[in-house]
């Protein structure tokens, strides 16, 4: 039985290599045990995300959506189960702790452009440091994908210097530069006001349209999931596993109007009703760790 | 109505060429502040004149000369080469055990923030070492060292050597971890992780380091030169000016070495001040 769930996993994630940047998340289960204390983050989540798929992962706060980005980052072990990148593993039994890699780029919740360097640093530091380009080589096409961006302007100025969007905007360059096969966004916009935000929702469905990467975006932000994704991925909460995924067939390109659309508005309501179960759940968990 | 658009031109003009002038004409915590400070010179100088108030004397101003005679012993001193010497010597003392406190410590506490082995061996001497007053070391110090110039290096470094390292430690350690996980994602080898962000993420806290240990660096300073005294192979130095004048019963000429002092620290912190935006053009903004 289990061979054949691991062979039918297995046929899903070849067929839809057509592209690059397929990620499968076979059975992972993160326990923390900080001194004893056993914290499961994770339990058995599976999720088939395919090459080019903007695949959104909704739940409540702390409910282990980051933990399992900071597993697929390389940034955690994971303790059971296994991930694999276009069909290559990248974490499991024997290796629980994957290589970081430019092939998987992170755009942080609080942002994590260095403040030290210009826009244009920041975005040229990749290819540099892994010498895949010229320091000069590397400066011009960073210069080039600012230009691309509309952030052209800002490109000598130092984070500090300009928006929170343009910032935003600009980390989510520094990743692209390096061409990975997956963008993983852990909450890039969540402490942006609504207007911002569906600026920034515009600038990046606009880059995706160019570039097709994969697209792992963890958000609790409802209208931003169905907005943006191919797939809404609704977690339980903490331990955290597939609760719900809802299918969102509504073609690119993507502009704002959409978020007027009846179809959009069933969406929301298709996927609000399993996130609200959720957040209940954790908000009563909450109270218990409180007590 | 175009005469009037046009004068109101002609008016913003005139505004904005002089607008840098009457904004700092203008500036009232620049007035609050220079009045405050005639002020005082005017009280003191009241007070340490008129010695009694209503048959009581004035306490701590009254037994002091006023701002007038300080004055004019300053333009007296002045022309003396010997003071010229004491800034030269002191600030010699000041920058001699501050650079080498900056080349040894700066290396020592970025070696005790990345690396484990280190840090479990000489963090624990260093933090036995570190409460120890500088001056509690000028005994130990004659012992240890041939002259008395030396001496009072050594003591000068100590003083900015221990605030130096636990700046650079703490402000390495708490860089935040998201720096070294997007660098490492991006392929950044051991040595690029030090130099391109370890290195740059520490500078702000190398620098307060550096300001706190400067000022350190002088009050070491003038209280070693005070012990040392003339000494026969060396001497001077704004501390030895302070306290020659109070044995040479020269009131005024203590206080224009206190205010040379001032001074003299002031200069140092500005330079380091300095320094560090030229070495961090981003905190330029903040």
């Amino acid at each position: 039985m289990a061979v054949k769930e691991k062979n039918a996993a297995q046929k899903i994630s070849s067929t839809t290599a057509k592209g690059r940047g397929a990620v499968s998340i076979r059975n992972v289960t993160k326990i923390y045990d900080p001194e004893g204390v056993n914290v499961m983050a994770v339990d058995n989540c599976s999720l088939e995300i395919a090459a080019g798929e903007v695949c959104m992962i909704v739940g409540p706060s702390g409910c282990g959506k980051t933990t399992l980005l900071n597993v697929i980052a390389g940034f955690h072990s994971l303790t059971s189960g296994e991930i694999y990148l276009d069909d290559e593993l990248l974490c499991g039994p024997d290796k629980p702790l994957a290589e970081q890699g430019a092939d998987r780029m992170v755009v942080f919740q609080n942002g994590a452009l260095f403040p030290w360097k210009s826009l244009l640093d920041n975005v040229a530091y990749g290819p540099m440091v892994q010498g895949i380009l010229s320091k000069s080589d590397a400066l011009d096409k960073a210069r080039d994908m600012l230009d691309e961006a509309g952030l052209l302007d800002v490109a000598d100025k130092f984070p500090g210097e300009v928006s929170s969007g343009m910032a935003r905007r600009a980390e989510i360059v520094r990743a692209l530069i390096n061409d990975p096969k997956v963008l993983l966004l852990d909450e890039p916009y969540r402490a942006m006001d609504a207007l911002t935000k569906s600026i920034m929702h515009e600038a990046l469905l606009e880059m995706y349209d160019r570039t097709k990467v994969t697209i792992f975006f963890i958000t609790h932000d409802l209208e931003e999931a169905i907005f943006l994704g191919d797939r809404a991925v609704v977690m339980t909460t903490r331990p955290a596993e597939v609760k719900k995924i809802v299918s969102v067939k509504i073609p690119r390109p993507r502009d704002y109007k959409l978020l007027s659309s009846e179809q959009f508005r069933l969406l929301v309501e298709e996927a609000k009703e399993a996130v609200h179960e959720e957040a209940i759940k954790a908000f009563e968990a909450g109270e218990r760790e409180l007590a | 109505m175009t005469d009037a658009v046009q004068s109101a031109h002609d008016t913003t003009a005139v505004v904005a060429k002089r607008s840098k002038l009457r904004k700092l004409a203008e500036n009232k915590t620049l007035w609050r502040g220079i009045t405050a400070i005639v002020l005082f010179v005017l009280f003191w100088e009241i007070c340490s004149q008129s010695k009694e108030w209503f048959g009581i004397q004035v306490p701590f101003i009254g037994k002091i000369p006023p701002p007038s005679a300080v004055l004019d012993s300053w333009v007296e001193v002045l022309q003396r080469p010997g003071y010229w010497q004491s800034w030269y010597l002191s600030f010699m003392r000041v920058f001699l055990g501050f650079i080498i406190a900056m080349i040894v410590g700066i290396p020592f506490g970025m070696a005790l923030a990345v690396n484990r082995y280190f840090r479990d061996i000489f963090f624990p001497p260093f933090e036995v070492l570190r409460p120890i007053p500088p001056l509690a070391w000028v005994p130990a110090s004659i012992i240890f060292w041939p002259t008395t110039e030396l001496s009072i290096a050594f003591v000068t470094f100590l003083g900015a050597f221990f605030t130096i390292v636990i700046n650079v430690l703490g402000g390495a350690r708490t860089i935040d971890v998201q720096y070294l996980r997007a660098a490492q994602s991006m392929g950044a080898s051991q040595w690029d992780l030090f130099r391109r962000i370890i290195l740059p993420g520490t500078l702000p806290s190398i620098f307060t380091g550096a300001a706190v240990g400067m000022g350190i660096t002088w009050e070491v300073v003038v209280a070693a030169e005070m012990i040392s005294g003339g000494g026969q192979q060396s001497g001077g130095g704004l501390g030895f000016f302070l306290w020659s004048s109070y044995m040479g019963g020269s009131m005024a000429q203590v206080i224009v070495g206190m205010i040379s002092i001032g001074i003299a620290g002031y200069v140092s912190s500005s330079l380091i001040r300095y320094i560090g935006q030229l070495f961090m053009p981003w905190r330029r903004i903040f």
